[in-house]
Formats: structure tokens, sequence, C-alpha cells
């Protein structure tokens, strides 16, 4: 006779499925990134307590349906080298996850192997995880390397998209124009040339780098300074889907993971407590309580960097179906 | 003469000579690279051992130090002009065999193909040239093939090991610097061996220009000139006339570098471009370096630093090329 608290498991990052008897284990991938040794880790579950086959989520992580719910325990033995190697936040070890609210920390490519990041996307990643986790609150966190944002920033709760300030020696530009045609064809057309040397539209750049990709001289490199572009409170969903909106640009990581974290709690002291299952989602509460109230949580004790513009109040768009 | 001295030893010489020289060496430029946190190695002006980059090829080469990549030749204003000044202090500067071979071809491009040069004259006539050893190939080397993996025309040749500083010294100024120092026989590193090698034919018939070997390239290459501006031997520039934007009488003439792979190098008044398909522009530059520049000169143009290859975002292959087009004139002649 199963006897079971459905609220504790799903904080144990287990499902409660459609099939009577039966859960799904998450394993999450902070960042995106994982050594191929997890990989027969995962398979020896899926196939001793899952159903044999594994599912890839979106937000990177794996999920092994078809798992008995007697076989928790022995699952989350099973997991515990899964979580010491990904470095996962736990409280009690061998018990498995210890919260599931906030949803993996995921992560484009980023600078390990795509040309066009501007910053190590899976290291920003793990380094938000070890920030805000384990944390029963559902928020949504991701990054991406550039403003292409592969992983999807734009429906989430927080995205942090990369930035590079491109610095510009004269003497080393040959007017070859490469810059100002990618500028043009690939991004924003921020560039434009003058008595044969090249002038940037700081006002207009995105950050996105094109130019220092395309330069064949180095006259165009990198800010030593990472920035990023933080776009707030993208979501999916049933009553108002609605992209995220650009809050902060030319931002640091300081600043980033500072607000995250008040956010939480901002979002403890608001979260409406009847909500079904306690979860209401970031994005509601700030429309409920306005904008100005969470502004004034999230930028508590946050510095900015000399180059960062703050966009608020920030408004949303989206359809309305309530 | 050989000397062996100490690192500290050599930081002191070199903060002497700094008095009267700039020296320039293959850097580090951390975070510099064309990606996100990668490294550029290339010219810059350096007081110490340690700034120096020996472990790694330069993506770069020397040649900025002489031919600037873009250097104010002159200041106009209404009926006046005045030449820019030359620098006040003379130049060293470190480099590998290859690229001290790769001087000759600028020597004879700026200084024997017609008329002297003045603006690169000034600069050279200034400079003098540190060798430093090669222990081992690099990557997409080729210099034993080009007979440049060795040099003797070097003002003093440079080892660092882990404690001493080797010297071989051709130079005054430094032999007397250095009367102190124990003397050492030094001979310079050199390799005997690269990954790559290429055979270039004696002659190339104009059969080879109209080869369909060519076409690979017309779709293949981008026209980013990378291959030709991290060259050591490529000599080609343009020239930039402008007036100051808040003035509008008073100007300057650049000069600035130049490339055949990149758009407008054959720009002509009207408009009209002499060679705009990609293939051919890549036939224009194989031809210069392995047998148009030796019709006129006693030498290959290329020297074999490998550098167009290292840094082709296309990955295309210079050596590679040679190659082709000598299996190719095989061929025929057969
Ligand atoms: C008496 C007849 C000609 C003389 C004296 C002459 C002279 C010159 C000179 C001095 C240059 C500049 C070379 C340099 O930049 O170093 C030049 C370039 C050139 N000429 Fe001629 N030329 C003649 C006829 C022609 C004709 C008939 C054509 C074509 C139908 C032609 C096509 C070109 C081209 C394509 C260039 C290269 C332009 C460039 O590099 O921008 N030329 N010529
Ligand atoms: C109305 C008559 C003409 C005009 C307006 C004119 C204009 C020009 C201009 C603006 C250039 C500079 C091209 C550049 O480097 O961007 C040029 C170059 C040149 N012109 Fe003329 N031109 C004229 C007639 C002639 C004639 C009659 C000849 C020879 C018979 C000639 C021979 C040349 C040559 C050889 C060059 C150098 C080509 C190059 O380096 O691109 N031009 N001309
Ligand atoms: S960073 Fe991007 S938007 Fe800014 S100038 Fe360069 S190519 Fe244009
Ligand atoms: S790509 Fe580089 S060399 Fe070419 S115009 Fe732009 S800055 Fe100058
Ligand atoms: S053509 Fe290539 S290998 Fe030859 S000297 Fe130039 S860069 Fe070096
Ligand atoms: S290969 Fe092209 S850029 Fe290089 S020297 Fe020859 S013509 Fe000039
Ligand atoms: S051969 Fe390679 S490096 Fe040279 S212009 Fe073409 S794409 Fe650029």
């Amino acid at each position: 006779m199963l006897d079971l608290n459905t609220k504790k498991i799903k904080k144990n990052a287990y499902r409660i499925t459609k099939v009577r008897g039966e859960t799904a284990s998450r394993i999450r991938i902070p960042g995106g990134l994982l050594t191929a040794d997890l990989l027969p880790k995962i398979q020896e579950i899926a196939e001793t307590y899952g159903n044999g086959r594994i599912h890839l989520t979106t937000r990177q992580g794996f999920e092994i349906p078809g798992i008995r719910y007697e076989d928790m325990d022995a699952v989350n033995t099973l997991l515990q080298p899964i979580i010491d190697q990904l470095e996962i936040n736990q409280v009690i070890p061998g018990k498995g996850y210890t919260a599931s609210g906030t949803r993996n920390v995921s992560a484009c490519i980023g600078s390990n192997t795509c040309p066009f990041a501007n910053y190590n996307t899976t290291d920003f990643a793990k380094k938000m995880e070890k920030e805000i986790f384990p944390n029963d609150l559902h928020f949504k966190v991701a990054f991406t390397g550039c403003a292409n944002d592969c992983i999807k920033t734009r429906m989430h709760d927080f995205g942090i998209i990369g930035m590079t300030e491109p610095q510009y020696d004269k003497d080393r530009c040959v007017n070859c124009q490469a810059c100002v045609k990618a500028c043009k064809q690939k991004s924003v057309d921020a560039l434009s040339v003058e008595n044969y040397k090249i002038v940037r539209d700081a006002a207009k750049c995105v950050g996105c780098g094109e130019c220092v990709i395309n330069c064949p001289t180095r006259a165009w490199t990198r800010s030593t300074k990472k920035y990023y572009r933080l776009v707030i409170m993208g979501r999916t969903g049933k009553r108002n889907p609605r992209l995220a909106e650009d809050y902060l640009v030319w931002t640091d990581e300081a600043a980033i993971i500072k607000i995250v974290k008040n956010t939480y709690k901002f979002v403890k002291e608001y979260i409406d407590t009847t909500a079904p299952g306690g979860k209401e989602h970031i994005g509601y509460i700030i429309d409920r309580v306005g904008f100005k109230e969470f502004e004034k949580w999230a930028l508590d004790g946050v510095e900015f960097d000399e180059k960062t513009i703050v966009k608020g109040p920030v408004y949303w768009s989206g359809p309305h179906y309530d | 003469m050989g000397y062996q001295i100490n690192k500290t030893k050599m930081n002191t010489l070199f903060t002497d000579l700094l008095e009267n020289y700039t020296i320039y060496a293959p850097k580090r430029f951390v975070g510099g690279g064309t990606f996100a946190d990668t490294d550029c190695i290339r010219y810059g002006e350096i007081s110490t051992l340690e700034e120096i980059e020996f472990s790694e090829k330069s993506d770069y080469s020397f040649k900025e130090v002489l031919l600037p990549i873009s250097e104010t030749l002159f200041y106009f204003t209404e009926a006046v002009m005045k030449e820019s000044d030359p620098p006040l202090k003379e130049a060293i500067v470190f480099l590998r065999s290859c690229d001290l071979h790769s001087l000759n071809r600028l020597d004879t491009i700026y200084l024997k193909n017609g008329p002297v040069d003045p603006y690169y004259k000034r600069l050279r006539d200034h400079t003098h040239f540190i060798l430093m050893g090669c222990e081992n190939t690099f990557e997409n080397c080729f210099c034993v093939s080009m007979g440049t993996n060795q040099s003797t025309n070097y003002d003093a040749y440079i080892k660092v090991t882990a404690e001493e500083v080797l010297i071989d010294s051709h130079w005054n100024l430094l032999d007397q610097a250095l009367a102190n120092a124990q003397p050492f026989t030094v001979v310079p590193d050199s390799v005997s061996i690269n990954n790559i090698s290429v055979e270039i034919p004696e002659s190339i018939p104009q059969s080879v220009f109209d080869s369909t070997l060519w076409d690979d390239y017309t779709a293949r290459c981008i026209a980013c000139g990378r291959c030709t501006f991290v060259c050591p031997t490529c000599t080609c520039f343009t020239m930039q006339d402008l007036f100051y934007s808040d003035n509008g009488k008073a100007g300057e003439r650049r000069r600035v570098w130049a490339s055949c792979q990149v758009d407008g190098y054959t720009d002509v008044a009207g408009g009209h471009a002499f060679r705009e398909n990609k293939g051919q522009r890549m036939r224009f530059k194989v031809m210069h370096k392995i047998s148009d520049y030796k019709k006129r000169f006693d030498n290959q143009m290329c020297t074999g630093c490998g550098r167009c290859d290292d840094i082709c975002p296309e990955y295309i292959s210079f050596s590679n090329c040679i190659n082709k087009v000598n299996a190719l004139v095989k061929e025929e002649n057969r």
C-alpha cells in the first residue's frame, strides 16, 4: 500500500506522473555541461530502476521515467556521485536533491566552444547555481553567450546575455570595412567610416562582438571587463506569456548575482501564500505589487558599473488571455 | 662573440638599451584574440625578458615595426607640406629565422625595386635584429623547404634557458656591454625538419593560370585578407589622403596595409574591380609568392613561416595549394 507525501517527493526532484505507482527522477546539469563519465551512471539508473528510457528536458536535464516510488531511496543512492561531481548544493548527502523549486540554471554552449560567445556561460551558470540553490521558489535563470540567445533567455525570469565593449586601435585599422559589413549585415549597423577610420555609435552598439570577430588585424579587440545585458521576467504559461525585457545593459557579474538573490527576498515577502502548491510566478508578483516595489528590493546594496544603463521602469507586452 | 649571463643581468642590459632603443618582440596580448578569452601573440614594446613570448610563434609578424599598419607620411595645409617625424629612438626587433629571411624580401621591395622608399629606409636603417631560435617546428612551418630555417645575418642571437641567457653577438654595442660576461660558444637553435614540406616548380606554365584548381577557392575564401596581413613578406599598401573634418584645409597622407585578397584592391577610377573572383585572388597571391617575385629577384618571396595557414578562418592551406600547383605542373610536364 503506497502512502506518499507528494509534496516531499516533488521537492526531492521526483515527478508525480500520470502512471499510478511510477515516478520520474530529474537530474539537473547546471550550465548544461557534463563529463561523459556521468552518462553510464544515468544509464544505470534508467536501466535498473526506470523503463530504460531517458527524456532530455528543455532545461538541460535528464528525466528518467518509469521509476517505482519504492525505489526512490535506491535511486538517490545512485544519484549521489552525480550530485557530487556536479557540485550541487545538498543539505543531506545521500538523500537526492534538496529542492526543486528553482529550476536548473541553463546555459548555451558559450565560449568553451562557440566563436560568438562573449563569456564562459557554463562557469557563470555554475557560479549562480552555487548562490541560489537549493531553493523552493520557482525561479528560472539562463545564460547565453551573445545576443543570438540560443538558450532563449528571453523566456526566463532572469536572462543573462553576454556583451563585450569593442576597443578600437585606429593605428591597426586598414579600412577593409569587414567590421562595418558584419555589423550592418549581422548586427545593428552601429559602425561607419570617417576619414578612412571607423566610428562606433556607442548608443546603438549591442556589444555582440561581430566587429572583433571579423577584424583581420586586431584593430578591434574585446574589453577586459565582461559586460552583460540582464533581461527580466519572460515567461510562458496560460495567462500572459511574454518575452523578457531589458532591465540592465552593460552590467556586470556582481550586480546580476546580487539582484537575483535580492529577488528571492522580494518573492518571500510578497508571494501569495494561498496560491496552489504555494507557487506564484515572480512576474505575476511584480505585476501585482508594481515594478517600483520590485526594483526597490532588487537593487538593495547593488553597485553599478559606471557603464551600466538602467532601463526601468520595465513594461512587458505579450497577449493577455485573462 | 658568444656569452652566457644571468637573467637579471640581461634585464639590466635591457634597461640600459631602452635609453636609446625601443625593443619590439612577440608578446602575449591576454584576451586580445579573436574570440572571448583567447590571446593574441603579436609585436609590442617590451622592457624585460619575461615579456617576450619565446614558446609560441607570433600570430602576426614583425613587419609592422618597419612597415606600420597605418603610417602618416606627411601633413599638408594650403601650400605647405611637412613630413612626419621619424621615431626618436632606434629599434631592436626579436624575430625568428624565417622572419629574418623575410626582412630580405621587404628590403628588396622597398629599397631595391625602383626608387628607395624613404619612409621604409628611415626605420630600416635604425633597426637591429635579434634572432630567436627554434628548438622545434611549429604546426604549419615549412621553412626547411624554403631554405629559411637558419640565419647568420643577425645582430645578436638570444636564447633563454631555465637559469641563464645565452647570447651570440655580431654587434659591437653588445660586445662592449658584455665585455665582463663569461665567454661561451653559442650556436642558434634551428630546425632541420618540419611537419609540412612543399615543392615549388622551377617554372609555372601559363596553363596553370587557367586551371580549375583555383575554382575551389572561389567559394571557400571569404576575402578577409588575414593570410596577407599576417604574412611577413606581403608588402602591399594603399594611400589615404584626408582632410581634418573641423578645418578642411589641413590634412595628412597615410600609407596603410592593403591586401590582394580584400575587396577594393583592384578597384580603378570609375568603380570597376578587375579581380572580383576569390579563386583568382588566391591564384594571384600564390603566383606572387612562389613565381612572379622570383622572376624579378633571386629568391622566392614566401619564407615558409606558415602564418597564413595558421590564421585562415576558412582552413585554406597555402602550403597545400603550392603542392597542388606542383602536382599539376608535374602532370603537364609528363
Ligand atoms: C600607355 C598606356 C598605359 C600606361 C602608361 C599605364 C600606366 C599605368 C600606371 C602608371 C599604373 C599605376 C601602377 C601602380 O599603381 O603602380 C597603371 C595601373 C593600371 N592600369 Fe595602366 N597604363 C596604360 C594602359 C592601360 C590600359 C590600356 C589598361 C586597361 C585596358 C590599363 C589598366 C590598368 C590597371 C587595371 C591598372 C591597375 C590599377 C590599380 O592597381 O588600381 N592600363 N597603369
Ligand atoms: C577626363 C579624364 C580623366 C579623368 C577625370 C581621370 C581621373 C583619374 C582618377 C581620379 C584616377 C585615380 C584613380 C584611383 O587611383 O583611384 C586616375 C588614375 C589614372 N588615370 Fe586617369 N583620368 C582621366 C584621363 C586619363 C587619361 C587620358 C589617361 C591615360 C591616357 C589616364 C591614365 C590614368 C592612369 C594610368 C591612372 C592610374 C590607374 C590607377 O592606379 O588606378 N587617365 N585617373
Ligand atoms: S559589438 Fe556588435 S553592435 Fe557593437 S559595433 Fe561591434 S558588431 Fe556592431
Ligand atoms: S575590420 Fe578591422 S581593419 Fe577592417 S575596417 Fe574594421 S577595424 Fe579596420
Ligand atoms: S605566404 Fe604564408 S608561409 Fe609564406 S611567408 Fe607569407 S605567411 Fe608565411
Ligand atoms: S600576396 Fe597580395 S598582398 Fe601579398 S604582396 Fe603579393 S600582392 Fe601584395
Ligand atoms: S585565404 Fe583565408 S585568410 Fe586568406 S583571404 Fe581567404 S579566407 Fe581570408
